[in-house]
């Protein structure tokens, strides 16, 4: 396709005023492959081989869009608010010259040249900016922790291991606009006295560790990494560390040991990685999503942060959204926006004429949704508030074809297999919890075992070591709480209303 | 020798007084208090797994570890509400339906630590579907058998082979359910080149999944082991 265009501007002899870049994910995945010409913001839609030299002649040659293929679908970006994902599909991510272009690396400049560690520490915290990674713990306290701990050396993780099945938005980005990661450590490294850094990324992402790997190296022949940056007594290195493919090493304790090179567990909090992270010295963990907002905070200042999303959870947030569902992709909502707008403006509402049945919020240890819930505005607590959870950002769509109660067997069986081993309500609890499901969507469920749940549910939820523990429970537990007739008809009248389950059993028959 | 400075808390009502960093579990278990565990070990570093020492801790919605949780001054703790007794026969039935525990033909019947929890906490039998797992049990070493369907995951094993032995014989593979106690590069017990033979795993496993082939278990198990090498170790 590259390729294609390259010749098509060779062919009309306009190398000189236009030039082809690869990007990175625009985030419509449904109209892929997807071609941008600026200036102006043309995005054309799938676009094939011979569609390439049609767009250099009309376009750039003529100066007249080619309306046939240009995207028609407004809603999806008119909700959107970019501010992460701002270069995501405009710059070349393996240029750094594209990203300084835009405006990268002033914010690092800015903090070296003007502000003092303490006053970058105060701006995040003023922001409010929360942790994009799925608990929401203020990014500003959690700096303020590291940079106090008296300890040294101190580290930051960057943590890029993105478990949940459905979920690309850390690797988009990774793709996309690598620098605004290296830019955002940079920064938080100089605001809590850090000269090391690691970026914890799963192996799954071959694309995301190439790209991340050209821009290291590119900041560190710009200067902009390694010793005396930008002239500056300021020292900041950068390491990459692979993931082995495990879902619980993105849990806070358990991402350090992995970076120290051992099985990645997770230990009991306290003692904090803020006082005692990688190899026992004080480290900062984040999200790396919450690192690439931190140059536009630097940059901007905190009260420009304050006007996207509510007063009390500030900010934009990225969301996997996927499913049964006309426009899937990777978008990027302020906070407070609700659920609805996301699935019908955003998402244009669900595939091929079914109805909407549910929506899963927070990947696979999110809770399920329904239909009355769609008003619920997007932010940490009212999440929280009705079983689902921010987590990763992935929101998957059900249309009626799907059955709830195997919903929730699919991802227990999922936390099952990501399950460390190590304590006994997440190992055992949660085998147990699935041969009762195992049970139910056979047609040997009884009454008694939607009560064995709801206990197991509550005890694996309370008494788990991480967060892992914690949240597998809600799927189950929001469905219990949701769509509780259908656990029922399952049981009671051994029936599944999407088709979905008792199939072995029919093909026994 | 400094001592640390002295913490006055309240465990179940009764005000105790201890060393600053001393673990709710230890001063709960100086001042006569007992607390269940399965993982905790004294001697060895804790490891937090079994959630059977879970207490609650006034003004917290959350459940700590008595094993890991240090002591502070002025919290109240309480460490047998009728939830905390609920959750530990939970948590006994989820281990003994986890994998084999049948105590009339395990080796370790009557000095296995699971059995007398389960009697303790009033456990007389398994809600749950038991599970009948058919893992691999090696007695290719001279006299140390595994049998790791009677495993509880409790690393006991593998943290007195690393912190005590000091060879790391010992260790995890694979994760979930599928987690299983190995020796070496997941060599069989016979050919490992780094186990010592010193028995002290066999010493201090819970259960009956590691045993002296031949050895009575009232000769085998001696589980203050750990505690006491590391205080003769620690002697000036």
């Amino acid at each position: 396709m590259l390729k294609a265009f390259e010749d098509a501007v060779k062919e009309f002899g306009v190398e000189n005023i236009c030039k082809v870049a690869r990007t990175g994910c625009i985030g419509t995945c449904s109209v892929g492959p997807a071609v941008l010409v600026d200036p102006g913001d043309y995005l054309y839609q799938c676009v094939t081989l011979e569609n390439a030299r049609e767009i250099v002649q009309k376009h750039i040659v003529l100066g007249e869009p080619v309306k046939r293929i240009l995207y028609n679908n407004e809603g999806y970006f008119q909700k959107q608010q970019r501010l992460v994902l701002r270069n995501a599909g405009k710059i070349d991510p393996t240029r750094i010259q594209d990203y300084i272009s835009v405006g990268g690396y002033f914010a690092l400049a800015k903090c070296l040249a003007t502000m003092t560690p303490q006053g970058v520490v105060d701006e995040i915290t003023n922001s409010g900016l929360r942790g994009r990674g799925g608990a929401g713990f203020p990014v500003g306290q959690k700096w303020s922790l590291v940079a106090r701990a008296h300890n040294t050396p101190k580290y930051i993780v960057a943590n890029l291991d993105e478990g949940d099945p459905g979920v690309f938005a850390n690797r988009t980005l990774a793709e996309a606009d690598p620098h605004a990661i290296i830019e955002g450590m940079l920064i938080a490294g100089y605001a809590i006295g850090a000269q090391k850094g690691y970026i914890y990324i799963r192996s799954e992402y071959p694309l995301a560790i190439q790209t991340l790997q050209k821009a290291i190296a590119q900041a560190k022949d710009m200067n902009l990494l390694g010793d005396n940056i930008l002239e500056t007594q300021h020292k900041f290195d950068l390491e990459l560390r692979f993931g082995a493919g495990a879902f619980v090493a993105g849990e806070e304790t358990a991402i350090l040991v992995s970076v120290e090179g051992r099985r990645a567990q997770p230990r009991p909090r306290p003692p904090y990685p803020a006082n005692q992270g990688l190899w026992t010295k004080p480290t900062l963990i984040q999200n790396v999503e919450s690192l690439a907002n931190a140059p536009l905070i630097v940059l901007n200042g905190w009260a420009w942060f304050k006007s996207f999303g509510l007063p009390n959870c500030t900010g934009t947030k990225c969301f996997s959204l996927t499913g049964e569902i006309n426009n899937p992709g990777l978008i990027e909502v302020p906070m407070g926006i609700t659920l609805r707008e996301i699935v019908y403006d955003i998402g244009g509402g669900i595939s091929n004429g079914k109805k909407f049945k549910s929506v899963l919020v927070g990947g696979p240890s999110g809770g399920c949704l329904p239909e009355p819930l769609l008003e619920a505005p997007i932010d940490y607590d009212s999440l929280k508030k009705v079983g689902a959870i921010m987590g990763s950002g992935g929101i998957v769509v059900l249309n009626e074809n799907s059955c709830m109660v195997d919903t929730a067997r699919y991802f227990t069986d999922f936390c099952i297999e990501e399950s460390c081993g190590k304590c006994t309500p997440c190992r055992a609890g949660l085998a147990r919890v699935k041969e009762i499901f195992d049970r139910i969507t056979t047609g040997e469920g009884e009454l008694n075992d939607i009560d064995i749940l709801e206990k197991a549910s509550e005890y694996i939820s309370n008494a788990s070591l991480c967060g892992l523990g914690q949240t597998a429970p809600n799927p189950i537990l929001t469905t219990l709480r949701y769509f509780r007739e259908e656990y029922l008809e399952h049981i009671v009248d051994k029936k599944c209303r999407a088709g979905v389950c008792f199939k072995n059993e029919k093909a026994e028959e | 020798m400094t001592l640390n400075p002295m913490i006055t808390l309240k465990i179940d009502g009764v005000q105790i007084s201890v060393p600053e960093g001393t673990t709710i579990l230890k001063a709960a278990k100086d001042n006569g208090i007992l607390i269940p565990t399965l993982c905790d070990l004294e001697g060895l570093t804790p490891y937090g797994g079994c959630r059977l020492c879970l207490v609650e801790v006034t003004g917290s919605p959350k459940l700590f570890p008595a094993c890991i949780t240090p002591a502070s001054p002025g919290m109240e703790v309480t460490t047998n509400s009728d939830r905390l007794k609920d959750y530990r026969r939970t948590a006994v039935q989820m281990l003994m339906a986890e994998r084999v525990h049948i105590c009339a033909v395990c080796v370790a019947n009557d000095h296995c630590e699971l059995q007398a929890l389960a009697n303790q906490l009033g456990v007389d039998h398994v809600a749950l579907e038991r599970n009948f797992t058919r893992e691999q049990i090696d007695s290719s070493h001279d006299f140390l058998v595994i049998d790791r369907n009677r495993c509880i995951l409790c690393t006991r094993c593998i943290r007195i082979c690393d912190q005590i032995e000091g060879v790391h014989t010992l260790d995890l593979k694979l994760r979930s359910k599928n987690t299983e106690v190995i020796m070496d590069l997941d060599e069989s017990w016979g050919n490992s080149c780094s186990c010592t033979s010193c028995r002290k795993c066999a010493k201090v496993c819970p259960v009956g999944a590691i045993y002296i082939e031949g050895e009575p278990i009232t000769q085998t198990k001696n589980r203050d082991v750990a505690e006491f090498i590391t205080a003769r170790r620690n002697r000036k």
